[in-house]
């Protein structure tokens, strides 16, 4: 029934958009990549673990992209992919050896200290970073296939769609299985998961990985969608804004992160445009109220509305 | 400044991320205040408006944060915990932008009042001299505070046990908020006393609260001593890095840092707590 | 003999927790633990499991020497443990409680494709739960569960297990005067059956007398009588001890 659900959802998603005006394609292929990154905050919150520094691995994804095209003259869109998903898991296999032995705001700062060291290497190498300008990412290939020009933006919106779709399915094949099922027990009682005899630290180095991986991906498809990149991507209040996305959207379902997103970046296209100077204000305060008042997110709206006999389905948890 | 953050995280449990922008807060109003008021007939007063603008801002904005917000979270899941302080932080940041703008601010008055000092034959700036005695008085106050009067006795009964000294008779709620309320006035005292030395641009709050975890991290989290010698230690990296490689002064903190998690993951003062079963 | 402890000794700054303490127990025995309140019973088990290492001292478990390894590694070798106060995964389903215990106990901890519920698995643990009357709460979040049955099912996944010993820590505490016996009378023959090695910590001495084979009494991390409950039980001392400071 849910995954009948889902599909319609993702149908739908993929009919409509060719009706659109193309500012709001472009909206929604950027709410679906970074929901990627916000996924994997999302799994990781699962098992209390809140990194403050996803961004990291989401400037993984979009560098190897750019040094791809730069250095190893690569164009297709593919390859930069799976050589993000390289270097994405490669990076989270690396870091995640000395962090999955953090917890709580330990965790969160480590993560943070890393990413605005990438962010200060992005910086300062100009010669190969360029530093503030940035990297410019021409439109890839697909599959050895220039994408028609007039259909640019839709050609791009679709791979996202449907790449993010697949991660998406993969992401709740991971919360469903036995090791999604002991991260949540090691947030709940590390103890017994030891004496059980399962690893903590292997359920939360593997989810680790598993996350960078998903922000790296994000960071490919969005750095495609925009063309462009800079060394924002891994600055702190990047990271920020997925934990603020992650929140808003909620932790109970794996879709939650894309409903999140979406509404995120329609919010901030029409707000950050009336006040730049208290963006980070409403967000600290719309952050304060889901804290105090809405700790399920957006999600929890989903069953709130079950409550009230709007709707009868339920949602997988 | 780590001192700070140290301190109310060891009383509090709740590590505040909004911390740095206690700090930027502090030097925001200390370089305001005395742009506004100080006069060059008489810099002292340049002096004293910083150590006003530093309570100021920790009486102020202590209470406030502690009883309103953090009061709410004690006892919660620690990602709560976190989240809710880094609320804050986005508040604040943009508290500073509205109240000050975002054109930088550099009051260096109280900088070239010091002049220059003569050290075997090279002239030194003043100022970082006068710092580095404020951290030093500062710091040896905050210890006599803790081990020799009775509000220090008093923290570390509620540090080491909570239900005992409150069953005890130790008003607990308003210990929680005296130590943040310190806290907070070490934070905006950092921040006011190193303002003349650099002009003031957003974000140096966020800047800051990393900087500090890094030292706080490398002494042990709630360990004062440790966080004294981890400032040490990445104060002496950085001046290093400065001079040797300039591009890389952000890392040789973060190399201290790894590198001291990695051989020991509580930090050298931190001690592992193990849950009773 | 299928576990023994070879001078265990474990001090809390001053305060000795286990002293010297040479213990052996024998395959399928049932043996119970009594003390007054900090003799270091609990310290026994946590020693044993590895939570807590010793100062010095060995344990042998089947003629290995295991002192040191990690509690994973002690439970991976058939020792399993239930807890003083339950340890549970508080935000999980009782179901899944059980159900991610089966997973792990077949080594799937590592598993991230295939679904952690599964029918064969949901079959094992509603059987499990059966025996031990908790299936009216199978879809409550253990969090949500009476103090009572948060005890019966933390002893329930240590024993979905299927250990080849069983350490409880005072498995009827919390659980009301009636269960008590319930408790053990649905416990004692399932554990006699499989031939399983138990050692239970109890402070109510009506479930010793009537459970237990064998008696161990500490006091100030020592032994302090041993043997069948009605000798132990009536031992002088050990009256003084237990009675002297409920
Ligand atoms: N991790 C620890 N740190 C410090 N002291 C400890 C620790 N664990 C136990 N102790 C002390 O060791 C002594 C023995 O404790 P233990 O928990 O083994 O007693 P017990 O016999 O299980 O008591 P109870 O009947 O209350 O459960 C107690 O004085 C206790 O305070
Ligand atoms: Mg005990």
């Amino acid at each position: 029934m849910a995954l009948v659900l889902a599909l319609a959802g993702l149908a739908v998603f993929l009919v409509v958009p060719p009706f659109l005006p193309e500012w709001i394609t472009f909206l929604l292929t950027l709410a679906w990549a970074k929901a990627l990154a916000v996924l994997g905050i999302v799994l990781l919150l699962r098992g209390g673990l809140l990194t403050f520094g996803h961004a990291l691995y989401y400037a993984v994804g979009a560098y190897t992209a750019g040094f791809a095209v730069k250095f190893l003259g690569v164009h297709d869109g593919l390859v930069a992919l799976v050589l993000a998903v390289a270097t994405g898991a490669g990076a989270s296999a690396l870091l995640g050896l000395l962090l999955a032995r953090y917890r709580g705001v330990h965790f969160g700062l480590l993560n943070l200290a890393f990413s605005m060291v990438l962010y200060a290497i992005l910086l300062k190498f100009y010669a190969v970073t360029g530093g503030t300008d940035g990297l410019r990412l021409p439109t890839p290939l697909l599959a050895g296939v220039k994408p028609d020009a007039q259909h640019l933006r839709l050609t791009i919106y679709y791979v996202t769609v449907v790449l993010a779709a697949l991660l998406l399915y993969v992401a709740h094949r991971f919360t469903t299985s036995p090791l999604g099922y002991t991260l949540r027990a090691v947030r709940d009682n590390e103890v017994r998961v030891e004496y059980m005899g399962a690893s903590v630290s292997q359920a939360i180095y593997c989810s680790y990985i598993v996350a960078g991986v998903m922000a790296s991906v994000g960071g490919v498809l969005a750095g495609f969608s925009v063309g462009h990149i800079v060394p924002e991507v891994s600055f702190w209040t990047q990271s920020g804004e997925f934990v603020f996305v992650a929140l808003l959207g909620g932790t109970g379902s794996v879709l939650a992160p894309v409903a999140g997103s979406i509404v995120f970046e329609f919010v901030r296209n029409y707000a950050f445009k009336y006040s730049p100077y208290t963006w980070q204000m409403t967000l600290g305060i719309v952050l304060l109220i889901i804290i105090f008042f809405l700790p399920g997110g957006l999600w929890s709206l989903t069953g709130i509305a079950r409550r009230w006999g709007l709707t009868t389905r339920r949602w997988s948890r | 400044m780590s001192a700070g953050l140290t301190f109310t995280y060891g009383v509090v449990r709740i590590l505040n991320l909004a911390h740095g922008n206690l700090y930027a807060l502090g030097a925001y109003m200390g370089a305001w205040l005395v742009l506004g008021w100080g006069s060059s007939a008489w810099p002292a007063l340049s002096y004293l408006l910083l150590l006003l603008a530093a309570v100021f801002i920790g009486v102020t904005a202590g209470p406030v944060i502690e009883r309103l917000f953090l009061r709410r979270v004690y006892g919660k899941e620690e990602e709560i915990q976190i989240l809710l302080t880094f609320s804050i932080l986005l508040i604040l940041e943009d508290v500073i932008k509205l109240a000050w703008g975002v054109s930088p601010l550099f009051a260096d008055k109280p900088y070239t009042y010091m002049g220059v000092v003569r050290l075997g034959g090279v002239d030194y700036a003043g100022y970082p001299f006068l710092l580095t005695g404020i951290a030093t008085v500062t710091g040896l106050l905050l210890w006599l505070v803790v081990t020799r009067t009775r509000f220090g006795k008093v923290l570390i009964s509620v540090i080491t046990d909570r239900e005992v000294s409150s069953a005890l008779g130790v008003n607990v709620p308003r210990i929680y908020t005296l130590a943040f309320t310190l806290g907070a006035v070490l934070a905006a005292l950092g921040g006011a006393f190193t303002a003349p030395m650099f002009s003031l641009v957003p974000g140096i709050g966020a800047e800051v609260i990393v900087v500090s975890f890094a030292v706080v991290a490398i002494g042990g989290l709630g360990s004062i001593g440790g966080a004294a010698l981890g400032a040490l230690l990445v104060g002496l990296a950085r001046a290093t890095a400065v001079h040797l490689f300039p591009e890389l002064d952000l890392f040789a903190i973060y190399l201290i840092m790894a590198l001291v998690l990695l051989f020991r993951p509580q930090g050298l003062f931190g001690q592992v707590e193990a849950r009773r079963i | 003999m299928v576990l023994e402890t070879i001078g265990l000794t474990k001090f809390f700054g001053m305060v000795r927790a286990a002293e010297d303490l040479s213990l052996t127990f024998q395959e399928g025995e049932l043996v119970g633990i009594v003390g007054p309140n900090g003799s270091g019973k609990t310290t026994l088990l946590n020693v044993i499991t590895g939570y807590v290492k010793p100062d010095r001292g060995r344990i042998r478990y089947q003629g290995k020497d295991i002192t040191g390894l990690s509690p994973r590694a002690v439970a991976d070798l058939g020792i399993a443990r239930s807890f003083q106060m339950p340890q549970l995964y508080l935000s999980l389903t009782v179901l899944e409680n059980l159900v991610l215990a089966l997973a792990i106990r077949a080594g799937r901890a590592r598993g991230f494709w295939a679904p952690l519920v599964r029918a064969d698995r949901l079959d094992e643990a509603r059987r499990v739960l059966e025996q031990f009357d908790l299936e009216e709460h199978a879809t409550h979040e253990a969090g949500q569960l009476p103090e009572g049955a948060r005890k019966l099912l933390d002893v329930a996944l240590s024993f979905a297990r299927r250990p080849r010993i069983l350490l409880m820590d005072e498995p009827t505490s919390g659980v009301s005067a009636r269960d008590k016996s319930k408790v053990m009378d649905t416990l004692v023959p399932v554990l006699k059956g499989t031939g399983v090695t138990t050692i239970f910590v109890e402070h109510d001495m009506e479930v010793v007398q009537r459970y237990a084979e064998r008696v161990l009494a500490f006091d100030e991390g020592k032994v302090v009588a041993a043997g069948s409950p009605d000798a132990v039980l009536a031992d002088p001392a050990v009256r003084r001890a237990l009675l002297g400071q409920p």
